[in-house]
């Protein structure tokens, strides 16, 4: 974001122990402005953009490193157990930076507009919700016709299971998907994956019928989770107890631990997108990316190119959806509309199609858009409203405004705009994909 | 009389009525025939016991007494996909690209035209209107919806594809699916500040709700009434000038050789003096205008519209160009007639032929199964030409 009128001054600064000196006091700052602000969110926004500061101040990796496992696996915990709606942001940021990484894959390296996204979502949700809560007996009855006593097929800890299987069903969702429609243009195979995401929707809607898989519009409720031991509470109000001020609860316990796993499968996709980005296979997606025909003419199998890209975004999708559904121990249809998908599509786009830390910027930048600048701007016209102001030139009173405006409310709005915005301005996102150079002495030598 | 006849072509107006003809006649024999043979196949199976059971009929009766009023809502929807579809390949053939935000277009238009009669109606104008006067009130509300849906579509244009006209194939999608859902918020905002709701009805008026009852016949037990609502006669016909008037437009007017000059091919048509630009926004003009009134016809037929009301008409109607074969006028209209068609009988009748495992709830992903499997089978559409790809 180092916007160029100011590149000179940047690069003046950014070099010797002054960089490191700013971010730990960035850090740091932000740190103390949240525990003792807790309820201010320009103070959690000051310490999200310290992730920013340690992204583009040059400092060593080792450096970066440490501090980014201080902030995501210490500062972040305890001052989110402290004001669990801060867990919840950074939960959602997570699930959506793993989410939009999984479809960078597919938009951003292989160049495959997919506007169904979420439907692998679903199928790994649907995948967990199914085994791991009572459906499997719920089959024979009708929506809420069903007595209250019924076993569970699976115990909890099958979730850890099925996270594996999320990943391979998502897969293979993908590959059963892509093998008819990759065949089709870039813009087709748009429409075509929009359609598979309402298709999966409608299923999940309607599939209580004949035999009750997916509860309908109502959704499956309760969801199991893994099981969490005692000691583990009880070590963690131990040794943290004391900063966070107040007693620590095995749900919040259990937000905490999502939260981590969240990260865990982050971790797991940035390095295999890394790794695959380096391998003859990302570099066959660039070529399709780049120009399908010249790719074609190279002897790359276009179809095989294509659905791997397919394939192992989905899966991506899949792990998440199973964890999205033993996190909230709910879900129904209307978690996976297509308006989340598009509303992951615009944190690719915002934060740069193809590139790592730009998606992860731009998951956590919509999702704060989203959990807290909206929110926070209908509570402010709330309030605005229940007071007696009045907009001093065109002498209008607050109270008068229409209830219907409510920000929170128009995330359509948000989205739409900065789908036009950026794609006229700046297409190539917030933070561009790294180009690879060519290095062709090198590769002789392969 | 016969100095007038010489300006205009009458062939390009003849063969598209023809075509239309064709097409409605041709789809609703075949999609009869193969419901009834359905019917006569499930006559003796558990279906058609169960249905005895319950109503008392055979599935072939039910079929038939069905049969007329399903293949009238048909054609009445198909049309209304038509109208919009053209939209889509209008702009697809000028400037392959997809234009996601038809579907709010066609909103919009729905919109300004119910807003308009809503506004007519609580000032007491509908209710003593004469008949004429009713007529023409629709004709000035299919009008104002063309208008503002065609000048929308013109902006849009200019405001979110134009600059990035040359850039890769998806970044105008992306942009476009940006204007789409940007749109449908802003319809939303509008409405709720202004009316304080978003969801509209479409005022009562005229004798748009009647019905004409041609006759009634015996089908075994039970009677058959023939007929058909007068607001599916004018959706039918609107359509139907629609069609007919862009079909000359393109086909038999100065205007029509340079959008398909540009069509074409965009350089040479430039270097023949014809300006590409103007040309373009005239495409997205036309093609808005076609939406527009489609969202008021669709607003008569449907009565209750919302801001996300585009969205599934705009999806099936993109279904039908693809379907017809996308940059074909004609294949247009062809594709819109048989997925209104497939579309209102496979919601009518697979709710009976499956037990009521599966009924008309799926009727909106039926669009797609359809899509895939054109996409699958037949990518250059049932009368597009098999061009390949354009590098």
């Amino acid at each position: 974001m180092s916007s160029f009128s100011f590149k000179d001054a940047f690069d003046k600064v950014n070099q010797g122990p002054l960089p490191y000196l700013i971010v730990f006091a960035h850090i740091v700052t932000g740190t103390l402005l949240v525990y003792f602000q807790p309820r201010s969110n320009l103070a959690f926004l000051v310490l999200m953009s310290s992730f920013l500061s340690l992204y583009f101040f040059n400092t060593s990796n080792r450096f970066k490193i440490t501090a980014a496992v201080v902030m995501t696996l210490l500062i972040m915990p305890i001052l989110g157990v402290r004001n669990i709606f801060y867990l919840e942001v950074i939960f959602q940021i997570s699930v959506f930076a793993a989410l939009a990484l999984g479809l960078n894959i597919v938009v951003g390296f292989a160049g495959l507009l997919d506007l169904g996204y979420v439907a692998f979502y679903a199928v790994g949700a649907y995948l967990w919700a199914f085994f791991g809560s009572q459906q499997f007996f719920v089959l024979p009855y009708a929506p809420g016709t069903q007595p209250s006593d019924l076993p569970f097929l699976l115990a909890g800890d099958f979730f850890y299971l099925f996270m594996m299987l999320g990943v391979i069903v998502a897969a293979m969702t993908g590959i059963l998907l892509g093998l008819p429609v990759l065949r089709v243009r870039g813009d087709y195979l748009a429409i075509v994956t929009l359609g598979f995401g309402e298709v999966i929707r409608v299923l999940a809607n309607n599939l209580d019928k004949p035999l009750n898989f997916t509860n309908g519009p109502q959704g499956i409720t309760p969801i199991q989770r893994p099981s969490m031991p005692d000691w583990v509470v009880d070590w963690f109000n131990t040794i943290f107890g004391p900063l966070v001020g107040h007693e620590v609860n095995t749900s919040h316990m259990y937000n905490l631990w999502f939260y981590i796993l969240a990260l865990m499968v982050i971790m797991v996709i940035v390095f295999v997108t890394k790794r695959l980005d380096d391998s003859a296979m990302g570099r066959a997606w660039t070529a399709v990316r780049e120009d399908e025909t010249a790719a074609i003419a190279q002897g790359i199998p276009l179809v095989k190119t294509k659905l791997s890209a397919f394939a192992v975004g989905a899966s991506f999708a899949g792990i998440m959806g199973v964890l999205l559904a033993a996190s909230r121990t709910f879900i129904s249809p209307e978690s996976f509309s297509f308006m989340q998908s598009i509303g992951v599509l615009s944190m690719v786009i915002l934060g740069g199609s193809g590139s790592i830390p730009g998606v992860i910027l731009g998951a956590a930048t919509i999702t704060i858009l989203n959990l807290q600048v909206l929110q926070g701007f209908s509570l402010y016209l709330n309030e605005l409203r229940q007071s007696d102001a009045i907009i001093p030139i065109i002498n209008f009173a607050w109270s008068d405004l229409s209830t219907q405006l409510d920000p929170a409310k128009y995330q359509r709005l948000l989205f739409g705009l900065i789908l036009i915005l950026m794609m006229i301005f700046r297409p190539q996102g917030l933070i561009p994909a790294k180009r690879r150079e060519r290095k062709l002495a090198l590769e002789k030598t392969e | 009389m016969k100095g007038f006849l010489k300006y205009v072509n009458v062939t390009e107006i003849v063969r598209p009525i023809g075509q239309l003809l064709a097409f409605s006649c041709g789809s609703a024999v075949v999609m009869s025939a193969i419901a009834i043979g359905i019917a006569l196949m499930l006559d003796k199976t558990a279906v058609g016991v169960d249905l005895l059971d319950r109503y008392n009929v055979s599935v072939y009766t039910y079929t038939m007494i069905n049969l007329p009023q399903v293949v009238i809502d048909g054609l009445t929807i198909g049309f209304v996909y038509a109208a919009i579809a053209l939209g889509y390949t209008m702009v697809y053939g000028v400037l392959e690209f997809i234009n996601f935000a038809h579907s709010e277009i066609f909103a919009v238009g729905a919109f300004v035209g119910v807003e308009l009669l809503i506004a007519l109606d609580s000032s007491g104008m509908l209710a003593g209107a004469s008949l004429g006067m009713a007529y023409s009130y629709l004709i000035l509300a299919i009008l104002m919806g063309m208008l503002a849906a065609g000048g929308l579509a013109m902006t849009v244009e200019r405001v979110a594809y134009r600059p990035l006209r040359g850039a890769s194939r998806l970044v105008p999608l992306i942009s476009a699916i940006g204007v789409s859902f940007f749109l449908q918020d802003v319809i939303r905002l509008v409405e709720s500040l202004t009316t304080g709701q978003f969801n509209r009805i479409m005022p009562t008026f005229g004798n748009f709700d009647q019905r004409i009852v041609f006759g009634k016949f015996a089908m075994g037990t039970s009677n058959i009434t023939l007929g058909i609502s007068v607001k599916s006669i004018v959706v039918i016909v609107s359509a139907v000038l629609m069609l007919v008037a862009l079909n000359y437009l393109v086909n038999a007017t100065r205007i029509g050789k340079a959008i398909r000059a540009v069509a074409q091919d965009r350089n040479t048509a430039s270097l023949m003096g014809i300006n590409v630009n103007r040309i373009i926004s005239t495409t997205f003009l036309v093609g808005g205008m076609l939406g527009g009134a489609a969202g008021v016809l669709y607003a008569l037929k449907f009565t209750r519209i919302d801001p996300f009301v585009g969205f599934f008409p705009g999806l099936k109607a993109f279904t039908a160009a693809v379907l017809g074969g996308i940059g074909n006028l004609t294949g247009a209209l062809l594709g819109g007639i048989v997925l209104g068609m497939l579309e209102t009988f496979a919601g009518s009748y697979m709710g009976i032929f499956t037990m009521g495992a599966a009924g008309s709830e799926y009727k909106d992903i039926f669009a797609f199964s359809i899509l895939i499997l054109v996409l699958i089978f037949r990518p250059q559409g049932l009368m597009g030409k098999n061009v390949g790809q354009k590098a």
